[in-house]
């Protein structure tokens, strides 16, 4: 039993971890325009990988 | 322009309306500062629709001098570009020069979403309470005991706090909103039910109790939650797209001081007395009288008036009327609030009626189910104290009754539905303000039609192409190019395959026609008495429409005769609502002859020509006091008071702005035949609705009686709520599965026919 006392800690830390992720996700902007980055994905941009 | 397809999702037929693009003057007073010499447009350009169009828009606009950066939202289908500088950059010109055409919206439209923002944190809140508290509840259920249980509870206990908090806040507010209004809605069982369900959790966690409901409690918000998001984001969704269509008044006008000088000012802030120039293609911003200049004035979306009205000084102008053929100095006559629109929005406050009585289905069924629940609750405790005496039992189990009655499949039964049909809707090109309007749709017995740009495009058609010398009509189609009046629009259509012909000279004549000089000769085309009168045939005159000739040297050569062209479908979507059984009837501004003709047309029985706005109005209450759910269907300025006077209205996007302000639904397409589909999935969602509520109510009286004995653990109240819910949606969904009756968008059917049937010719 003794586990749980870093087990719960641990497993409510990745929660906040992510809702937190989230959270910034969509202050910053990332979920205004669902449609457009679905479509720019098929952008080809200028900027090559040096090969 | 290169993948991108004509009819694409919202592509409006732009280039049929008389729009009119934005003047520099207009985008720098539509844009607003972000300092330091930055300043930011925004722009709706409804044809944005892929990865091309992005592309393409945001290096060309890149590329030009001055412009900082561009960036397309393909969601809201707008353009935001950064400039620096006072010129203004050409982008509304590039965008042109690249296919796309750009409009300019009210900047007070550029509010972020905030009430947005906040469901999508509470959901995202809700989301990670309940699934940790439902991780630990499940450990609790699978057997912890003695100090474990504790534990989880107390940890439980903690997550609960800030979902309550944060996303239980949205229902607490609304119910206790509500409950100081006296009244009822659905929020405050569910506020209610959550806060007693924490509480008791609590005192049993304090206490070592066996039962905790902090999963229900929690779990429950982010279900509602769910639902309320996806409505809002459904409601949004329409209204950014309604607002992104093109700006039909004025924003501003060109000032003539009295030195002399020229001074672009907003609309606000013109006063009667000033001295305005309107340029050919302007809207008239102001009331006024016309000082200098003689034009054709497009007056349908202020009066129904199908044909053009000629102007010369003295005459009076209105607000919102377009400017066609020729430049005009019009004196302001009124301010803008006191100008003609200004007397729509007050004449469309006073008729607010319909809706506004109107209480949504969820509203009434909770003011009848949160009495019950309650009373139900208190009545168990009532019975277990009698029974037992037990007062800590009695409040438990009466706690439990109310944690199982909380209506989650209740709260989602009606939006999910609406959710649904609106996006049905949303696909077909037709946009829904809010959920109310399709309950209210589907409960319409009449539907009464505006006829200029409703029924009809509001631009006139050539009706006798065939009996006019093809070679007369390739000579005033070849004229009518250099005009935008609508009827050399509707002439210009029938321009000859081969070639323009030569004109040494082309004039155009406000007010009054086209003149152009060939070879020596002069040809006029126009109206009869300036054109010409002598007739080389026998045949002028016996048509009276208009009078529209084309003349060589003073000799009439042909005639044309004019009719309103109709909306595409007009016929068939008039029969469906006949059988639907909703009765058609027509209301206008035009005149009874031109009524008549569409009203033959269309099969329609009834209907009132000549009407005033106020006289809309007064047709509409008349049946509405006869016991009739009336739908207004209408896109002019004079529409706008009916649309907001009846029980439902709906818009077509050509509309005047106010005017799609105004209604419950927006179609984008040119079909009329959207309004019979609204209707359809408005219906089909009610039945839906029912019968969800119907299931949550069955669900109720099994669950109940359970609650009632003392049965209830937190485990058979998380699996009875969960899979209610989970029935409701999966219900809701069986609406995408109904047979889809598309609208058929038949590109503007009726001119492509046209130039079809021109060609052998």
């Amino acid at each position: 039993m003794t586990t749980l006392v870093y087990l719960i800690p641990v497993a409510l830390l990745l929660g906040a971890l992510g809702l937190s992720g989230f959270l910034w996700a969509l202050r910053s902007g990332q979920y205004e325009d669902l449609d457009g980055a679905a479509e720019r994905i098929l952008i080809d941009r200028d900027d090559k990988p040096e090969s | 322009m290169s993948c991108c397809a004509p009819g694409a999702e919202m592509a409006l037929d732009m280039g049929s309306t008389t729009s009119v693009l934005p003047s520099s003057q207009e985008i720098k007073l539509a844009s607003r500062s972000l300092g330091d010499d930055l300043r930011q447009t925004d722009l709706s350009v409804p044809s944005v629709h892929c990865a091309a169009c992005i592309q393409t828009i945001e290096t060309a606009l890149g590329k030009l001098d001055r412009v900082e950066s561009a960036r397309v939202n393909l969601s809201t289908k707008r353009v935001s570009v950064r400039w620096r500088g006072d010129e203004v950059p050409p982008f509304v010109a590039a965008l042109g020069r690249l296919g796309y055409q750009a409009h300019l919206f009210a900047p007070e439209a550029e509010e972020k979403d905030r009430t947005l923002s906040e469901l999508i944190r509470a959901v995202a809140v809700a989301g990670f309470a309940a699934g940790n508290i439902m991780l630990l509840s499940v450990s609790v259920w699978s057997g912890a005991e003695g100090a474990t249980r504790d534990l989880f509870h107390w940890v439980s206990a903690l997550i609960a706090i800030p979902a309550l908090a944060f996303a239980g806040g949205i229902f607490f507010r609304s119910a206790w909103n509500a409950l100081r209004h006296g009244r009822m809605n659905m929020d405050v069982p569910i506020a209610v039910g959550v806060a007693l369900a924490y509480a008791m959790s609590l005192y049993e966690t304090i206490n070592h109790g066996d039962h905790a409901y902090f999963d229900a409690s929690v779990s429950l918000l982010f279900f509602l939650l769910i639902g309320r998001t996806l409505d809002h984001v459904m409601r949004e969704r329409a209204r950014t797209a309604v607002k992104g269509l093109s700006q039909l008044a004025a924003r501003g006008a060109m000032v003539l001081r009295g030195d002399g000088a020229r001074d672009y000012l907003p609309v606000g802030e013109i006063e009667p007395g000033m001295l305005l120039l309107i340029a050919a293609g302007e809207r008239i911003p102001v009331d006024g009288k016309i000082i200098q200049g003689a034009s054709d004035l497009d007056c349908s979306l202020v009066s129904g008036e199908s044909t053009p009205r000629n102007v010369a000084p003295g005459g009076l102008v209105q607000a919102g009327v377009l400017n066609l053929t020729g430049s005009l100095t019009i004196e302001a006559t009124a301010a803008a609030k006191e100008s003609f629109l200004a007397q729509m929005v007050r004449l469309m406050e006073a008729a607010e009626g319909g809706q506004a009585h109107y209480r949504r289905i969820a509203d009434r069924v909770s003011a009848f189910y949160a009495p019950v629940v309650h009373l139900t609750a208190f009545v168990t405790f009532l019975g277990w104290m009698a029974a037992t005496g037990d007062w800590h039992r009695a409040i438990t189990i009466a706690i439990a009754v109310l944690i199982i009655t909380c209506p989650c499949a209740l709260g989602l039964a009606v939006p999910i539905v609406q959710v649904v049909a609106a996006r049905r809707l949303f696909e077909n090109g037709i946009m829904v303000k809010d959920g109310s309007a399709m309950e209210r749709l589907a409960t319409i017995d009449t539907a009464v039609f505006d006829k200029t740009g409703t029924l009809t495009l509001g631009q006139p058609r050539l009706v006798n192409a065939t009996s006019i010398d093809p070679a007369m009509l390739a000579i005033a189609a070849d004229m009518a190019a250099h005009s935008r009046h609508p009827f050399s629009k509707a002439i210009a259509g029938f321009a000859a395959a081969g070639g323009q012909h030569k004109f040494d000279a082309v004039t155009e004549h406000p007010g009054f026609g086209i003149e152009a000089t060939v070879a020596g000769s002069i040809w006029r085309l126009g109206r009869r008495g300036w054109a010409g009168w002598k007739a080389r045939t026998g045949g002028e005159g016996k048509h009276g429409y208009g009078g529209t000739v084309l003349t060589k040297d003073g000799i009439i050569v042909a005639t044309f005769d004019f009719e309103d062209a109709l909306r595409a479908d007009a016929r068939a979507a008039t029969e469906r609502l006949n059988d639907a059984g909703v009765s058609v009837e027509m209301l206008s501004g035009d005149t009874a002859g031109a009524c008549g003709e569409v009203a033959e047309m269309l099969n329609i029985d009834r209907f009132v020509p000549a009407l005033l706005p106020s006289g809309k109005v007064e047709c509409i209450e008349a049946l509405a006091k006869s016991g009739h759910k009336v739908l207004m269907v209408g896109d002019g300025l004079n529409d706008t008071p009916a649309l907001s006077a009846a029980h439902v209205s709906i818009a077509p996007a050509t509309a005047a702005d106010i005017g799609r302000n105004a209604a419950d639904f927006v179609f984008l397409r040119e079909s009329l035949l959207a309004v019979p589909l609204a209707l359809d999935v408005s219906r089909r969602a009610g039945r839906l609705i029912r019968q969800n509520i119907a299931i949550a109510i069955v669900y109720n009286a099994v669950a109940v009686p359970i609650a009632i004995l003392g049965n209830v653990t937190p485990l058979i109240a998380a699996i009875a709520m969960s899979a209610s819910s989970l029935l409701v949606i999966g219900n809701a969904l069986r609406l995408q599965g109904f047979a889809p009756t598309e609208v058929t968008r038949a590109p503007s059917a009726t001119r492509s026919g046209i130039r079809a049937s021109v060609q052998p010719s």
